[in-house]
Order: C-alpha cells, then structure tokens, then sequence
C-alpha cells in the first residue's frame, strides 16, 4: 500500500469573488428548462451535461472521467441584479456601519487608526486570537457610533437592518430610505483593504463586496443527482429545483430591464430574485416564508444540508459509514474465551478479509478460492496485481485457481482466528468497543462470554452488536495490540478490574470455596474437566470414610505459586458474618498463602466485576492480562459448572415465612400505623410543632415518611432476618453479591412499605384524595400510597395501582436523564478530545498550549494505578511477605 | 530463608535510599518508608524481602506512568460522562441538614461544567474562628449577623390597603429569635420612604405606615407590598437562611444562600475556611487556582455522593481545561468549544452555519491540528499511536540480494 505523500496542513476560508466563480465555471447557466423532449440534459440548463458525469458510463465531456472519477465540476448564473448573501446580513451590516457613507474608509482617526495597526499586527504575531478578536470588536464598536466621517468630514447616518435582508438608512428628517443591493455593494467597494482588516476580515479571500452576490455559482450534478422513480419519472433534488426558480426569475428580471419596464416590477421581480437566492442558501432563515414544494413539503437548502445532527457534518464528516460490518443479536455462551466472539457462519461468509498470495500460503488460497463464496471457509474475491476485482460468483474458480500467484490479493472468508472489533451502542466510553478473536459458529447470532457484558452493558434481552473487520495490517496490529479484550480488564475510570464475575460466576464460587463443600472424585474429574486441568489431583483433604476434596483445593490449583493475598469476603459486610483476625469461624476472610487457598469463600469482593484491589484485580497486574484471561476463561467456567451441579435455584418456597413471623410483620405495621394515626391526630388539633425551615404540613408528611418506610422496613427487616440463613439461595444472592439485597427480599417475603413521587407519599388523583376508595382529606396510609404487602402475598388492587404509580417515576427519570447526559458527555468530549500527553510528559493542547505541566499531578495513568494510586505499598508488602503475616 | 534479618530502621533507610531514591516519586518513596517501617516493627524483616519489595515498587511505579500520545482529555471526558448516565436525576437532602435542598447528582453536574453564574442552590459553609466556636450562644450571635432578615421574617401579616396604608403585625417570637426591636424595623420602615411609619396605639407589636398620596395607586399596591417584605433589616444580603451544626466539638454555620465577600468579612467567621458552592464566586474573590480547586471538590462530591468511583485525575483535567485560561471557560459552545482554534471543530459541535460564515468572512485559516478536524479531512488523528510521525519504507531486496541474504544466514549458523 502506498500512502499519499502530501498531508493536508491546513484549510482556508474565505468568499469567493465573482472572477473566481467566472473562472471556475465550466458554462454558464441561462435556461430554466433542464431536459428536452427525450429526457436529456439541455445545455445551458441546470443539469447540463458540463456539469459532470453522473449516469453510468457516462463520460464528462470537461474531463473525460466516468462518474466514479470525475470529480463534477461548477457552472455559474449572472445575476441581472446583485442580491444580498442572506448569511453575510450581520457581516455586511457591520461594515456599513464602521466605513463612511461617502468615501468608504474607517469611522476612526488617522492617528488612532496608526496605532489599532499597529496594536493588531502587534497581536497577530504573538499569536494572540482572542485578544485580536477583542480589539476587533472594540474597533467596530468604536467606528459605528462615530456621527461624522474623520476623513472627509461627511455626516453619517444611522442603518438598520430589517431581517431578513434589507438595509435602511435614517436620514433625519427624509426618514428611512432603503438601500438596495446595488447601493450596499457600492459601498463596500469603497472600503480599503487595509480598513477591512481592522474590522476583522481579510481583503485577499473574503472582501467586503463578494458578499453581495453578481454571479452565483452553479454546483456540479453530482451535488444534486436526480432519482429515477419507478414509475419512470424523474425527480430532481430540491437544489436543482431551487435553481430552476433563481433563473427563471432572473430571466424573467433581465427582459423587464432590458425591455424598460416600470420601476415598480423591476422592483418585485428583484426582490423576488432575492427571495429564492436566500432560501436557496438558507430555507430557514428568520422573517422569510419557507419555500416548499408543489407537494407542500418543505425545501432543503445548503445550510441545512450542513447542519444538525444527520447534516453534512456530523452525519457525514465526522461520522462515516461503513463496510466491512455487521450486525446481529447477541447471545450468551460460556464456553467461549472472553475475548472471544461467535460469528454465525452466515456472516463470516459476508465479511472478507484481503490476503495477499505467497508462497507460503498459495495452497490454501488456492482452495480457498475453489470454495468460492457460498462455501465456507471459502472467497468472495480476487484482486489480480494490475488492480482487476474478480467476482468468485461468476467466474471458472477452478481456472482462477490455477492461475493463482504470489503478488494476489486474496478477499477470503473470515475465520477463526482473526481479528475483528465488536461494539455495543451507546458507545459511552472506549471498552464499548473491543477486539475479540473470531470463532464462525452456527445460528445466527453473535455470542459472547458472560464475562465481557459489564464493559458492553449488554444483556441478552434482545440486544444487537455490531462488528466491524479491519482491513489494513496496520489496523490488525493496533486492534491486536490494543484493543483486545483482555488488554482492557483494567478500566481508566478508577484503576480496577471492570471485567469480572457477576451473578451466577459469583453464587457458583461462593457454593463451591464454601466450607461445608466437599467434592467427590468425580466431581473433581468433572469440574478440573471444564477448567481444562491436565496435572495431577491433588491429595484429598478427607480421607475416611473416602476420598474427598474441599473447592478450595481445586482454586489452589490455578493460583500462582508465590500469589499471597487476604481480603474480607463480601459475606463479612453483614455483622453476624464479620471476623477480624484469621481465626475466622464464618470463613469471611479470603487469605491466600503461596498459592494456597486455605481460607474464606471467594464471593464479589475477590472475583467480582467493578471490584478494585480484589483478587483478580491483583493477578491482572501482577501476573499479567494473559493470566488474568485465562483464569477467567477457565476458573469461572468452573464456578459455572458447580453451580449447575449443585442445582442452584431459587422458588417461591425459599420466600415464604412462619406464621409467627408474619404475625410479627403485622404487628410491627399496625405499630407504625397508630403511630401515624397519633401523628395525624396532632396535626388535626393543630399541636404538631413545625420543623425549622418546614411548615406544619410538611412537617407532618416528613414524619410519616419516615415511619412508614425507612424505620418500618428497617424493623420488619429485624424481624424476618432470623428466617433467612445462608443456606437459602436468596440469602446467597443477597449476601455475596451476586444479584439483589436485603431490601429486595424484604419487599419480596414481607411488604413494599411507603411508596413515593419525587420522595413524597402519593397525592395526587383525585380532589384531595388520590382514589374515589377513600373519603376525601383522608391522610391515612392506605390512602396515600403505602403498601402493606409483599410480592409473595401479592398486592391488592388499590397497592397495586399505587406501586405502578411510583413505579413509573423511575421509568420517566431515565428517559430524561439519557438525554441529558447524552448530551453533556458531547460536550465534555468535545472539550477534552484534543488533550494528549507529550514526550516531556505535559499534557497540552495540539496548539502546544500547556494544560498541565504533569498528567495528573504525578504522572499517573489511572488505568495502570492501583485504584488510583501510583503503587500501593501495603499491596507490594503482602504479596512479598504475605506468606508468613 | 530469614538469615539476613535487617536490625535497624538506620539499615532500612540506607537500602531505601540507595535502591529505590530517585527510581520512584518522592511521594512513593515515603508511603514506602513509612510502611516498610510499620511491618518491620511488627513483623520483622530480612534484606532479601526488603529488595524484593523495592523491586517490585519500582516495577509498579514504572508501569503506572502515562505513555507519551496518551489521550488523556478524552479518556477522562468518557470516565466521567459514562456513569453520569447512572446517576439520578432528584435533588437530595444536604448531608445532615434535612432543611436544606442541595442539587445534587446529574443536574448539579451540568450546573458545574456549564459554569453557571449562580448555582441552583447555593450553599456557604461557615466555620469560626476558636473564640465563637465552642459555644452555641456565640455561634449564634455570628449567624445573626449572617442571616438576613427581612420585614417578612419577623412579621405574621404584611397588608396594604390604599386608604388604611399598609398594616404590619410582628411576630414578638420571630423578633426575639431573630434579635431584632420594634425600633429597628420602624427605622427600616422609614427608610423606604412610602409615608408616616407609627405603632399601633392599642398593639406594640403592629406598626402602621400612612402612605403618602402620590403612593396610593392600585396597580402598584402588590410593588409595595413586596417592596416592604423584602426590606432587609439586617443581615447579609443573599444568605436567606443559617443553621447552626455541631461538627465534633466545634460549631458550624451553614448558610442557604451565598455572599463570600460579605461573609468573610464578618467577625467571627473562620475566613480560612469558609466555603461556598457557588465557583463563580470563589472565581471573582479568590482567584483561578481556588476555582480549580472548588471545581475538582464540587465534582468530586457529586460523583461520591452518587457512589460512583472515579479517578481524581479525570476530573482534575477537566477542571484544568475550564480554568487553564485564567478565567472559567464552560464546556460548551459559549466556552472551550467555542474558542478553539480550528474553525472545522466549532462548526461541527454546534451552529455549524453561523460559525462557517464568520471563519469566511475572516478569511479564517484552519491549521487542523485537533482529531474533529483530522478525522474530517481524513488524515490520521495527532493521537496515541497517530503521533508517530516516521514510517519507514521496507526495505525490498532485489532478487540477486536476497541470495545473498540467505547466504549470509548460512553462514552466521
């Protein structure tokens, strides 16, 4: 591959002058008709043939391309009459406002304008943009409110501009007098080029008067291609359209002029030209009809072309489509590695990636290319050395074969192995797009580990992924080097594993380190199966009445050899469950000693995803990312393994609770429920006292919040926790972190407590009462929304519309809330995108501005921190001497 | 394995400092020290260890450094935005003050990188200095000076009629609480200049103000109304509310509202460590670099209180990008996105238009040096790997030349 030798340094703007557009301009455009009587191009038409190739094999008689190579080329209308660029308005009136009216120059003094000169060139070199804009400003300013010309001393008069464009001048006591076109360029003629400097624009690419229009440039035929329907008929883009009115009613203008009509139509016919010259450019510029379509459908001008989110842009610019891409449902499979992706056989014969023939590969091209595009692995295409793309579909693929060299390019199948990037909008930060090694499957879906959905936020609801296949090696090695999965276990967010166990990897690996596990042989050989152990079996840690091995043994296995490490399990955040020191009789703390591990049960806390400076965390920076992949291909498969032989489940049953504690629950509502009822009771009789700040009635509702959810579920809680060891599976998922907590089987087993909107009881509905249930002004719990069962005893109708009512709050907030913070990450990227870290360790901006003298303050990159700091000492001590503390 | 036992911190110090000084950052280089110290106290230790655990500080260190291309900005622009999209939208309760409202999570966020004048609920922290701050009563006495107090506050009923004028009744208890005499708002009443200002014969507590004629005007009896509510008695103006919390052993004013200036000149007040949620503010009194700081504390607060783990580094960066100017700049088309050098990049965030026509009627040039830019033209991005600038051409022996080639690794085996 060859690359361009030039580079782009840098981009000019400017207007152009009418010689420019003249120059340019291949033809010019005089009729308004387009295609004669056969349906071709007239010349001197808008579509003129001049224009550029746009049909297939049609060859441009300018450049004598086909229309995959000529570029289109500009034509240009005269303009009987100049028009106002409806864009340039506020530009063009600036400048009316700071020059005389009579001899053009710069409302300032001679001497005043030496040393703004001065002071400008002053700032130019010096690179200062900000202050020149400044000064620019403060010029006009200046010159606009000065009443008498310094230089040839004429008396200036106020101008006004009337949107959209027209220019008045208040002449006293003659009143506004308008200034047309002609009038307005004149004027700008006049200013000096080194006057338009002063104000801020550049007489060399952008005077003055080019912003009033004399001739107006034609863009070519590929800008606007027409649309063959199927009915035969053409259609043609709303430019082209567009187009067609400016001549015609310049046209229609010129004979008017030439003919010497009345001024009065003269008049109208140019302020009509006017009026399709502006919505040709803008069709939504302020206090102008928008023009439309016969079929009543609003026309689309340059500037919309260009702007919002879907314009030229965004939508184009900066982001492009794609080949090489492909987009289906995702679904889970744990068998695979983490950083690989399942790609259904169906696409991998789509995709192509192009190898070049050597000599070391030709055999296989060779049959690659025999299997041609319907059988995989096989070829889509063929690239011969001088360029020529061969179609496999249509071709002797044997002959191809045959003649098959060193020096082709090869489009074959994707296949195991290679590299492709996978992608899960919305693409909030970089892991939402991955590397992963393909793995052609059969179905038609994409699958993925488990493991790699927290990056993603992905989720097998019906999710879609897309996957893109990059084409250069270049591309291959920085996808390979980079961008693979396991490069990417560590987040930058805060310097800990984003990758990681979640949910079932998590209560397998509690059941299975779990101290009253004790694994048989088979279980052993079963589960060292999965984990692709191939050593020996450790010696069993009981031996009568047999063989058995504890879970802990089969971890120890994979643990490197000097790996020390202690850390409270996640089962130690419950007080019953805490131990301190290493004499622990609820096996709440993990300790690791040289590889063996001999205490705790590994739950979130040590394999958990979004788990800084856990036991995962430490095998990925210490003994590599590789490791780390491995540990998680293989280890975790385990856990999954246990999970399924143990059968772990959760019912209905495990929920359900004693009489005794149930009457317990009631007993602890009805409480509550007096309680409010006294607090009612106060209120009513006018005794509450207010809270500073609050008055009675919030007061009122304050407390009964209070009570009817945080202090009753926190005692209903009390209440109901004897019921619930760890040996029931909800308790499991609870405790280690693995899915719910303790709140969730509260409202599960007992009740749902209060429920709220925006975090206040629910009153709205009806006239004072929020169902026609209740009597009105009732302020009793029913009638405000609490909910006095659970979801085992299930809701009755009345707490059930009232459970939704709140419910629906958290649905309507994160519909908001994306938006929002959609949009205020655009706008922190946009602000942050061009920082990098130099050589000499500053982080500057690509100007060479300095930001800061060292990344961070230290130097740090957060992702390779540990949890934010450069080294964690305490962590470097306990893996060195670990083993004997 | 224990038979080299080091005996003193001195031995400890001189391996440090021949091993690991200038190897590691000085602030790695002490939490070493300070820890090694520790375990050896406790748990003795050998050389052998010792060099091990220097070994693998430096080794750490090393790696934790940033690499030269790393895109920092835009890294830390993801680590923030991604899980604001978690966070929620409702305003919560100040930590431990249950009056107070504070913005709080995504809105408070924006409100912050948007570089608002005035917050949607300021809030001051007032400290004081050791004389006041160990009693309630002095406490109290420093939050009457701060508070303002309105005719409204210290009344139960503000009427004005255009015959009778207007009637004020006190509150005798607001008065009390609030420190404030009859004479006090007859003085302030007078101020305002709408008339004869008398107590109510009959009442000490109502005070009655005779509007002058030209007054009486019905359009303008709700102006007047509200013009003698807001009549500020005492106070500084903009702290609505202060209450008074006990921190430790110290007591704490927290105010709602905020006017550092005013406030720091009150006696009593700790001024060194005041703070105000209001960056502005802390912008115009004391300077760029305490802006900076209150950002990266604003930020950092809002992101603990939501739970969610964020490097101090990603927020300090973008702290630095709204401040490194030296003056705030909001993350937006008003600020830093706006006054970027490259014309192609303003264009593409917002008002592609507008920002189009101005760069050609400047005659603008574009020295496309940003990624919008690059990405735009299509050319490699001045990023990461983007940044190396040589390539070298491979080297294509010709066919005799790789014979010799071969030959040579014939040889040399």
């Amino acid at each position: 591959m060859t690359r361009p030798p030039t580079r782009i340094s840098s981009v000019k703007f400017g207007i152009l002058s009418p010689e420019e557009i003249r120059k340019m301009s291949v033809t010019a455009i005089i009729t308004s008709e387009v295609y004669d009587n056969d349906g071709a191009p007239i010349d001197g038409g808008v579509m003129d043939r001049r224009l550029g190739a746009i049909e297939p094999r049609e060859v441009c008689p300018v450049c004598g391309n086909t229309r995959e190579s000529c570029p289109g080329h500009f034509g240009h209308i005269e303009l009987a009459r100049p028009v106002i660029h409806v864009s340039f308005v506020k530009h063009i009136h600036m400048y009316l406002k700071a020059t005389c009216r009579v001899c053009g120059r710069i409302k300032i003094s001679e001497a005043e304008r030496e040393k703004y000169i001065e002071l400008m060139k002053g700032l130019e070199e010096l690179g200062l943009d900000y202050l020149k804009r400044r000064l620019h400003e403060y010029i006009r300013r200046k010159a606009a409110t000065t009443q008498k010309c310094p230089h040839c001393g004429a008396k200036q008069y106020k101008i006004r501009l009337e949107k959209p464009h027209s220019f008045y001048e208040d002449r006293g006591e003659e009143g506004y007098v308008k200034l047309n076109p002609i009038e307005v360029r004149a004027r700008l003629e006049k200013i000096p080029d080194e006057d338009v400097r002063l104000l801020g624009g550049d007489p060399v690419d952008a005077r003055p008067e080019w912003m009033v229009l004399t001739v107006l440039p034609v863009p070519p035929r590929s800008v606007r291609p027409s649309i063959l329907l199927e009915t035969g008929i053409r259609s043609e883009d709303d430019l082209t359209h567009k187009l067609v009115d400016i001549i015609r009613v310049n046209n229609r203008l010129r004979e008017h002029i030439e003919s010497g009509a009345p001024n009065a139509i003269i008049e109208d016919e140019w302020e009509l030209l006017q009026y399709h010259v502006t919505t040709y450019f803008d069709n939504e510029a302020p206090g102008i009809p928008v023009a439309r379509h016969r079929s009543g459908k609003v026309l689309k001008g340059i500037a919309q072309r260009l702007k919002g989110k879907e314009g030229r842009f965004r939508g184009n610019l900066r982001g492009k489509r794609v080949d090489f891409s492909a987009r289906t449902v995702i679904s889970p499979d744990p068998n695979l590695s983490i950083n690989e992706v399942g790609v259904p056989e169906m696409i991998a014969k789509i995709l192509t990636v192009p190898e070049r023939v050597t000599q070391w590969n030709i055999e296989e091209m060779r049959k690659l290319v025999l299997n041609g595009p319907d059988k995989w692995p096989g070829a889509n295409y063929v690239i011969k050395p001088d360029g020529r793309r061969i179609s496999l579909k249509y071709v002797d693929r044997k002959a191809l074969a045959e003649t098959l060299a060193p020096g082709f390019i090869v489009e074959r199948h994707l296949r195991d192995g290679d590299i492709v990037l996978f992608n899960r909008q919305p693409s909030l930060h970089r892991i939402s797009i991955m590397a992963h090694v393909v793995r052609v499957l059969p179905y038609k879906t994409f699958r993925l580990n488990l493991l790699v959905c927290p990056p993603y936020n992905a989720d097998f609801d019906g999710d879609e992924m897309n996957l893109h296949v990059p084409q250069s090696e270049e591309a291959r090695a920085e996808a390979r080097l980079l961008m693979l999965v396991e490069k990417h276990i560590l987040t930058p967010r805060y310097g800990g594993p984003i990758i990681g166990g979640l949910q079932d990897y998590i209560s397998g690996a509690f059941l299975l380190t779990n101290k009253s596990t004790l694994l048989t042989r088979e279980d052993v050989i079963e589960l060292l199966g999965v984990a692709g152990y191939r050593g020996e079996l450790p010696e069993p840690a009981i031996l009568k009445p047999g063989p058995y091995w504890t879970g802990k043994q089969l971890i120890s296995l994979f643990l490197p050899k000097d790996f020390n490490y202690k850390r409270p399990a996640k089962i130690a955040g419950a007080t019953a469950l805490r131990c301190i020191d290493e004499d622990c009789p609820h096996d709440s703390i993990v300790i690791v000693k040289n590889g063996v591990f001999l205490e705790g049960v590994l739950d979130k806390a040590s394999i958990g995803r979004e788990e800084p400076e856990s036991l995962i965390h430490w095998l990925v920076k210490e003994y590599g990312e590789d490791i780390a992949r491995l540990f998680m291909d293989y280890v975790y498969r385990m856990f999954l393994r246990f999970a399924e032989k143990y059968g772990f489940t959760m019912g209905y049953t495990h929920l359900l609770l004693p009489p005794e504690a149930k009457k317990r629950i009631l007993e602890i509502i009805e409480e509550k429920k007096k309680e409010v009822y006294e607090l009612i009771e106060k209120y009513h009789r006018g005794e509450l006292e207010p809270r500073p700040g609050r008055t009675v009635e919030e007061t009122l509702e304050d407390e009964i919040i209070d009570l009817l959810s945080k202090k009753l579920l926190d005692d209903v809680a009390d209440a109901i926790t004897p019921y619930f060891t760890l040996t029931n599976p909800v308790i499991i998922m609870a405790r280690t972190g693995a899915r719910g907590n303790p709140v969730n089987l509260t409202q599960m087993a007992a009740l749902l407590g209060q429920q709220t909107i925006r975090g206040r009881r629910i009153t709205r509905g009806y006239l004072h009462r929020t169902l026609p249930h209740f009597k009105p002004k009732d302020l009793g719990p029913e009638a405000r929304g609490f909910v006095a069962h659970g979801f085992v005893d299930g809701l009755s109708p009345i707490e059930m519309f009232f459970h939704a009512a709140a419910g629906r709050e958290g649905l309507t907030d994160t519909a908001v809330r994306t938006s929002q913070s959609g949009y205020m990450q655009r706008r922190l990227i946009n602000a942050l995108q061009d920082l990098k870290v130099e050589y000499d360790g500053t982080v500057r901006l690509p100007t060479g501005e300095i930001v800061q003298f060292l990344y961070g303050e230290d130097g740090v990159n957060p992702m390779m921190s540990d949890h934010g700091k450069a080294v964690k000492v305490e962590r470097v001590i306990e893996k060195v001497i670990g083993w004997r503390i | 394995m224990s038979k080299n036992k080091i005996h003193s911190i001195k031995q400890i110090d001189r391996i440090l400092e021949e091993k690991l000084r200038g190897r590691a950052s000085a602030l790695v280089y002490n939490e070493t020290r300070e820890k090694v110290i520790e375990k050896y106290k406790e748990k003795g230790l050998t050389v052998e260890e010792l060099e091990k655990i220097i070994e693998e500080t430096i080794n750490r260190y090393e790696k934790s450094l940033v690499e030269p291309g790393e895109a920092v900005g835009t890294v830390a622009a993801q680590s923030i935005g991604e899980p604001s999209t978690q966070m929620t939208l409702r305003t919560f309760h100040y930590a431990g003050v249950r009056e107070f409202n504070v913005t709080l999570g995504l809105p408070r966020l924006i409100e912050i990188v948007d570089a608002r004048k005035k917050p949607g609920t300021p809030i001051m922290e007032i400290p004081l200095i050791d004389e006041y701050k160990y009693s309630e009563e002095k406490a109290k006495e420093v939050a009457r000076k701060v508070e303002s107090t309105t005719i409204e506050n210290v009344s139960k009923e503000i009427n004005v009629d255009p015959y009778e004028g207007a009637v004020i009744i006190l509150d005798p208890e607001m008065l009390s609480d609030k420190g404030v005499k009859v004479e006090d708002v007859i003085s302030i009443l007078e101020k305002l200049r709408l008339g004869k200002v008398y107590v109510d014969p009959e009442d000490p507590y109502t005070v009655h103000i005779e509007l002058r004629p030209e007054k009486v005007d019905y359009t303008k009896i709700e102006k007047i109304r509200t013009k003698i509510a807001n009549a500020k008695i005492k106070g500084i103006k903009g702290i609505t509310k202060v209450i008074i919390q006990k921190r430790g052993d110290e007591y704490v004013l927290v105010a709602e509202g905020s006017n550092l200036a005013e406030v720091m000149k009150v006696p009593g007040v700790d001024y060194r460590r005041i703070y105000t949620n209001n960056i502005a503010e802390i912008e115009a009194i004391l300077g760029i670099e305490a802006a900076r700081a209150a950002i990266i504390r604003e930020i950092k607060e809002v992101l603990e209180d939501q739970g969610l783990d964020v490097d101090i580094r990603h927020i300090m960066i973008l702290a630095d990008i709204m401040t490194w100017t030296g003056r705030i700049r909001q993350v937006g088309r008003m600020g830093i996105a706006g006054e970027k050098p490259s014309v192609l990049a303003r264009a593409t965030f917002e008002m592609t238009v507008q920002k189009l026509v101005e760069a050609a009627t400047e005659g603008a040039i574009d020295p496309l040096l940003g990624v919008t830019e690059n990405v735009i033209i299509g050319q490699q991005v001045p990023l990461g790997t983007g940044i190396v600038e040589i390539y070298m051409t491979p080297y294509t022996p010709k066919e005799e030349e790789e014979e010799d080639i071969e030959a040579v690794i014939e040889k040399s085996r």
